[in-house]
């Protein structure tokens, strides 16, 4: 048992170093540190970036056109990117509907949409919650009705991250009202989102930015070889799903520099007693422990890859990643909040927003704070509620 | 990078598991508490045959290799079965202390005794008034002719009503905080002036409060420099530490093990109690607070063990594990007992002992706000300025 990495696994983590800093964009950087948010350009630009480099998908086997890494080299690079706050590829693609594209796909599904995901030409949402099914994903109605050689769609689904972007959305959808478990009836289904019946209405969360949408599709023609896999299989297929994007979503290497920014921001803001933030006994000590459970959180991780690099699969314990991660990023939230005081007042999303013109009320980005705290209420709801989380502990691990 | 344990301490933890089950169920453990010494010497000489005392010891004094993984290995188990024999008191306070600052003379009359289960030792460092400060030492030294007079009060001696040979931390010189001026005796159990209140702690360990009285020893049983005792006691004690957080975790994971299955067999309503999501949520917390308490315990045990790691790292990493596990406890202790309900509370069962146990474990070396503080004190690379 020992923390260190090897000579070999340094270097790459230099080579990581050297690459992220030289080839990260500085617009991006700028935009960063003025928390302004990235447009889909500036994502778009960036993964084709890594992509050139061979690393936009770290998850992927070589065969497919990933790096072929270790846990520890995956890890390393994630804490790279993190470092210097480089924004992680879009996971719909890369990361949620390829790996069950190249377990259960077709082989003339994994030529047709895999390539276009790795160069980012394609950008995918996900159709999985509808406005009736959030935790209880299974219940879902969008129905899927074989029609010849096609599908006659039907339904909502909604909290459709970056669906405005969207060219696919890959769906989960009922093609048996009449299975006897609800688990049963559900398909995987590939659909174009410009297909004729599929409208689009954005929602406004709580920081006045509509990330989110909800998509209709009325009586819509899909082509049957866009179904994955078999029909009625599909609760199996995203639940494999579900297990890889477990990993990686405790976000760690964010929330490690996140603390290095309330950091510096806590060592310029007085206390209200005389002395700055950084310095005030009560702060420190949240600081100190959110430092402390990041290292935690930060080793449970690591055992967990430790034991995906001897071949075991990511367990059900791996939901505590997800439990902890959103809940320390939640509690960064807090204390940025607790940072700005009164300089969390102004709600102006439009200053946070490219090329905002007017007069920026600062002071820097505290205004941003509620925004991001009212926004990030997110992170212990989607993936599954973290009380689903731990439904899945409590069944799965502890045996209840 | 590498988490898993070698053939050797696979092996070692096997041997410590087969004890436990074999010979330290709760009425067998009762017993030994009852018992006039207050610890089994039919297994602290067993301690000695499995070489479970040499663990703690470098290779050139004679030991297994003093490496902190292994050490976790072991506490782990003992905290499993609570065990009271006094491991930590000899092999690790006692042990650790000669160890980090005996002559090689000095080592060569204790070390092999104690390994071979001959010599129980103790380290008198706390006072009544000192809580987790070092540095805060009163008991006086005063030195003249050869000799040294010792005076002063010694608290929560861990196996000081039983050791042969106590080390007793003292004031050569300086206020009653400062980091110079502390030297360590060896002081003999039965020296003229030394009285012993001895005591069973809340979770079952022999201990001692410890007076002395113009105790006098030998310039030469002086440990290392006269009054440069402190960074060595420090790193000691965080060794301490990191073993208590061990035991915290084998004691945690058996009382999350042993809730999760009274959950299962207690009905109320006409169900199984686990059945209710209520229980469920927390049972869940209980078993994230003691992933997270393993991770960052086995992180301080490899930093401990690295030889890239400076001495104010491997400190911060002590701290940082003591936190966090200290904060586990609270939960995992009082959930435990919370989930189980009024048998929870009595004495008959084992849950409640694992739950005195684990507390006590928060208070060793410093409780969780301590470590927390201690952090934060400790100047971390990151810091902007």
């Amino acid at each position: 048992m020992n923390a260190e990495f090897t000579a070999e696994e340094l270097k790459f983590r230099d080579e990581v170093r050297r690459f992220l800093e030289a080839e990260f964009p500085a617009a991006m950087r700028a935009k960063l540190q003025a928390d302004i948010r990235f447009s889909k350009e500036d994502l778009v630009g960036w993964q084709k970036i890594l992509h050139r480099k061979g690393w936009v998908a770290p998850n992927w086997p070589k065969e497919f056109g990933g790096p072929g890494w270790s846990p520890v080299q995956k890890y390393l690079f994630a804490d790279e990117m993190g470092r210097i706050g480089a924004p992680e590829p879009v996971p719909f693609g890369i990361k949620m509907v390829a790996p069950v594209l190249m377990a259960y796909g077709s082989d003339e599904q994994k030529r047709r949409f895999l390539p276009d995901i790795l160069e980012s030409n394609v950008w995918w949402c996900q159709g999985y919650s509808e406005p009736n099914s959030g935790s209880d994903l299974a219940s879902l109605k969008t129905s899927a009705v074989r029609d010849g050689d096609s599908y006659i769609v039907n339904g909502a689904k909604t909290w459709n991250t970056y669906g405005q972007y969207a060219d696919w959305i890959f769906c989960l959808v009922r093609t048996d009202s009449g299975a006897a478990r609800k688990q049963e009836g559900i398909s995987f289904l590939l659909i174009d989102m410009k297909s004729p019946g599929v409208t689009m209405k954005p929602i406004v969360l709580l920081d006045g930015h509509a990330e989110v949408n909800e998509i209709f599709f009325d009586n819509v023609r899909v082509p049957a070889e866009n179904l994955v896999g078999e029909e009625n299989k599909g609760w199996t297929y995203a639940k494999v799903l579900l297990t890889h994007e477990r990993t990686g979503i405790a976000g760690v290497p964010r929330s490690k520099r996140r603390l290095q920014a309330l950091r510096r921001t806590a060592a310029k803001t007085a206390d209200s007693f005389g002395s700055v933030m950084l310095d005030n006994p009560r702060f420190r000590h949240k600081l100190a422990e959110m430092e402390i459970d990041l290292t935690a959180l930060e080793y449970a991780e690591l055992r967990t890859l430790a034991a995906l690099s001897v071949g075991k699969a990511p367990g059900p314990e791996s939901s505590i990643l997800k439990i902890v991660g959103s809940e320390l990023a939640q509690e960064m939230d807090e204390m940025f909040v607790e940072l700005a005081a009164y300089n969390c007042l102004p709600f102006l999303p439009q200053q946070f927003e490219d090329g905002f013109q007017g007069h920026h009320i600062g002071p820097g980005t505290s205004a941003a704070a509620a925004l991001t705290y009212f926004n990030n209420r997110k992170l212990s709801i989607f993936g599954g509620t973290n009380e689903i989380q731990r439904n899945i502990i409590s069944k799965h691990v502890l045996g209840l | 990078m590498d988490f898993s344990y070698t053939q050797e301490q696979q092996m070692l933890q096997e041997q410590c598991r087969k004890f436990i089950q074999k010979s330290y169920d709760f009425e067998s453990r009762r017993r030994i508490i009852d018992s006039e010494a207050g610890f089994s010497a039919e297994h602290w000489a067993l301690f000695a045959e499995l070489g479970w005392l040499t663990l703690p010891f470098s290779e050139a004094d004679g030991g297994f290799g003093g490496r902190a993984v292994d050490l976790m290995v072991v506490m782990e188990e003992f905290g499993r079965g609570m065990v009271v024999e006094p491991y930590l008191s000899t092999a690790v306070l006692g042990g650790g202390m000669l160890s980090a600052l005996g002559s090689a003379e000095q080592k060569a009359e204790t070390l092999p005794k104690l390994m071979a289960g001959e010599l129980l030792m103790a380290l008198a460092y706390a006072e009544p008034d000192s809580r987790y400060n070092l540095a805060q030492v009163a008991t006086a030294a005063k030195g003249g002719g050869g000799k040294v007079k010792l005076n002063g009060s010694k608290a929560a001696v861990l196996g000081g009503d039983s050791a042969g040979l106590l080390l007793v931390t003292a004031r050569e010189s300086g206020a009653l905080q400062e980091r110079d001026g502390i030297s360590v005796f060896m002081v003999d159990g039965g020296s003229a002036g030394v009285t012993r209140h001895g005591y069973t702690t809340v979770d079952g360990r022999g201990a001692a409060q410890i007076e002395l009285k113009d105790v006098e020893v030998d310039t030469a049983a002086c440990l290392g420099s006269p009054g440069q005792a402190l960074p060595a006691l420090e790193s000691v004690i965080d060794r301490a530490a990191l073993a208590v957080c061990a035991q915290a975790v084998g004691a945690m994971e058996t009382l999350l093990r042993k809730t999760v299955e009274y959950s299962k067999t207690r009905k109320q309503f006409g169900v199984p109690i686990g059945s209710f999501q209520a229980l469920q949520h927390r049972m869940v917390d209980m078993f994230m607070e003691c992933e997270l308490a393993r991770s960052i315990t086995v992180m301080a045990a490899m930093k401990l063990d690295s030889d890239s790691v400076d001495a104010g790292a491997k400190a911060r990493a002590v701290s940082a594990a003591k936190s966090r596990v200290g904060r586990a406890i609270d939960k995992v202790g009082q959930e435990a007992v919370q989930v189980h309900g009024g048998i929870g509370v009595s004495d008959e069962l084992d849950v409640g002992h694992l739950f005195k146990s684990v507390t006590v474990l928060d208070v060793l070396f410093g409780d969780a706000d301590y470590h927390s503080q201690r952090f934060a004190a400790l100047v971390s690379e990151d810091d902007p300025r």
